[in-house]
């Protein structure tokens, strides 16, 4: 049983924060780590493999501290997402070389490389291969020593596919063999049908965290505020008010209009035109005020 | 202390490049120039002697020095395919000491056996003038790749930075201010080959206790310095 434990970890560039204070634990199977483009992932992986010092906090592989150990690297495989990796070597002497960094040969790196189903083309230049190849020969290279733990960054980007499956098979194999497997994803898709446990990270926070269903749930059902004009905002409040689907209206007169807090998005996008109709009021204006959330929100579901 | 595999991996990387190229140019051209030299001059312990100083100790050890010593690390930090050395259970100061035997080894290839070559092509090696070039370029050879690998391993402007300190203040400075020339591993490799030649053909700034002492400082300094760096440094992602 391997466990990684990131605890009050910060991570900042100069005046950038990357990682704010993020705490988790990923445990045996497979987790997913979920968020936009630029929202940290990167960067708390980098600090899981060891790679990056976190500025406050501690990322530990059961209590054995990971940056500045090179011992952790027995039983951690990392798949970075840069594709820089030795391109004149071929794909076989680039996992042989691997495997021989961990102590190992040319058998263990042959395993892996059946493993990835890349032994048709491992006497191939890397250069020459393809993203999906490049992407399956750094995953035999990860492979090779049968690390406990596997962190992947973006693996899926730039596969076709019939690649992206295959992966997912080993990554599903890997998770169910008791291994503890953390890949990056910016799309809620891939996320949903590989990983068992979700982590979602947002500008750098870390946002949610549950199964696939939580975190749906959590995105659709979060209280939505919006901005509403109308030709009688003040009737029009009092008839929203009246429905539970609302939370609280606030008239704003700096806008000249009503902020709404709705509660059941689903319920509140129907019961508004209704009303207004009924009353006979014109609605001149509905948009999203929390456009910033909203955005990354509905970028996560629609992507 | 030293890793066949990453020593196997710098090695390819080191000639599989373009760059490589000048890593034969430079040599043959020296040859050639002996030749030529030899050939309208005849055999010559004075010009001999300049041309190992004027252009293979001071400017063909040099530059072979930079592009073995930067180009043995600093592609792979640069495009972050070091990632995969680091992480190994590999001590990190491994990685540095067998790069730098890498980068010595490739420096003293394509630089003291051709200066050796240019010198019996020259006067046969009269006086010791090749042996003494040689065994400077071959001193030369480590002071440079430890000094090299560093940079390579501190900034991305490794190979700009080496070929200014190369060619500006060891060839230019060196030649006109006093100062410099004692800060230079050229004169302190020349301490040496004085040293062999013995007869006033070579002549260096420093003396040979202060050469030693200096061109073991800092190449034990400069490949501390390397693995120090390696040990902490980070590889931001691409966000």
């Amino acid at each position: 049983m391997t466990t990684l434990h990131i605890d009050h970890v910060s991570r900042w560039f100069g005046n950038v924060v990357a990682v704010n204070d993020v705490t988790m634990s990923v445990g045996p199977g497979v987790t997913g780590l979920l968020g936009p483009n630029g929202a940290g992932k990167s960067t708390l992986i980098n600090m899981m493999g060891g790679f990056l010092d976190p500025s406050t906090g501690s990322v530990t592989l059961d209590g054995q501290k990971i940056w500045g150990n090179e011992s952790v690297y027995r039983q951690i495989g990392v798949v970075p997402e840069r594709e820089a990796m030795y391109d004149f070597l071929t794909g076989r002497e680039f996992v042989v070389a691997n495997a021989e960094l961990q102590g190992l040969g040319a058998k263990e790196a042959q395993d892996a490389l059946a493993t990835v189903e890349m032994e048709y083309a491992q006497d191939r230049k890397i250069s020459t291969y393809s993203k999906g190849m490049r992407q399956r020969v750094k995953m035999a290279s990860a492979l090779v020593h049968q690390p406990s733990v596997l962190l992947l960054d973006e693996p899926f980007n730039g596969m076709d596919p019939r690649q992206r499956m295959q992966l997912m098979d080993l990554l599903r194999r890997m998770g169910a063999e008791g291994r503890t497997v953390l890949f990056s994803s910016h799309i809620l898709e891939e996320v949903e049908q590989l990983a068992s446990h979700i982590e979602v990270i947002v500008a750098g926070r870390h946002a949610a965290s549950g199964d696939f269903r939580k975190i749906r749930r959590l995105m659709t059902d979060r209280p939505h505020r919006y901005l509403v004009r109308s030709s009688d905002d003040r009737a029009l409040a009092a008839a929203l008010i009246a429905d539970p689907s609302t939370a609280g209206i606030e008239v704003d007169h700096a806008e000249g209009g009503l902020r709404v807090q709705a509660v059941d998005f689903g319920r509140f996008t129907e019961l508004l035109p209704q009303v207004a109709k009924d009353r006979g009021i014109r609605l001149l204006t509905v948009s999203p005020s929390d456009e910033s959330l909203e955005s990354v929100f509905s970028y996560l579901v629609a992507a | 202390m030293y890793n066949p595999t990453v020593a196997r991996l710098t090695y390819r990387a080191l000639l599989g490049r373009r760059r490589a190229l000048i890593l034969f140019l430079l040599p043959a051209f020296l040859v050639l120039i002996a030749a030529a030299v030899r050939g309208f001059n005849g055999a010559d312990d004075q010009v001999a002697a300049d041309v190992l100083g004027g252009f293979a100790l001071a400017t063909m050890v040099p530059l072979i020095g930079v592009i073995a010593g930067t180009g043995a690390i600093g592609p792979e930090i640069d495009d972050g395919s070091i990632v995969y050395l680091l992480s190994k259970p590999v001590k990190r100061p491994t990685i540095i000491f067998t790069k730098l035997i890498v980068a010595v080894a490739v420096t003293m290839v394509f630089s003291a056996v051709p200066t050796l070559i240019a010198g019996f092509v020259l006067n046969g090696n009269g006086q010791q003038v090749a042996v003494a070039y040689t065994v400077a370029a071959l001193v030369a050879s480590i002071a440079y790749s430890a000094m090299f690998l560093l940079l390579g391993t501190i900034s991305r402007h490794a190979v700009v930075i080496g070929l200014v300190y190369a060619l500006v203040w060891e060839t230019l400075f060196g030649s006109l201010i006093s100062g410099a020339k004692t800060l230079s591993v050229q004169q302190w490799s020349l301490a040496l080959a004085e040293k062999v030649t013995g007869d006033g053909l070579i002549d260096s700034e420093v003396g040979l206790t202060t050469a030693t002492v200096l061109l073991v400082a800092v190449t034990v300094a400069a490949t501390w310095f390397a693995g120090h760096k390696l040990r902490t440094l980070t590889l931001a992602g691409e966000e």
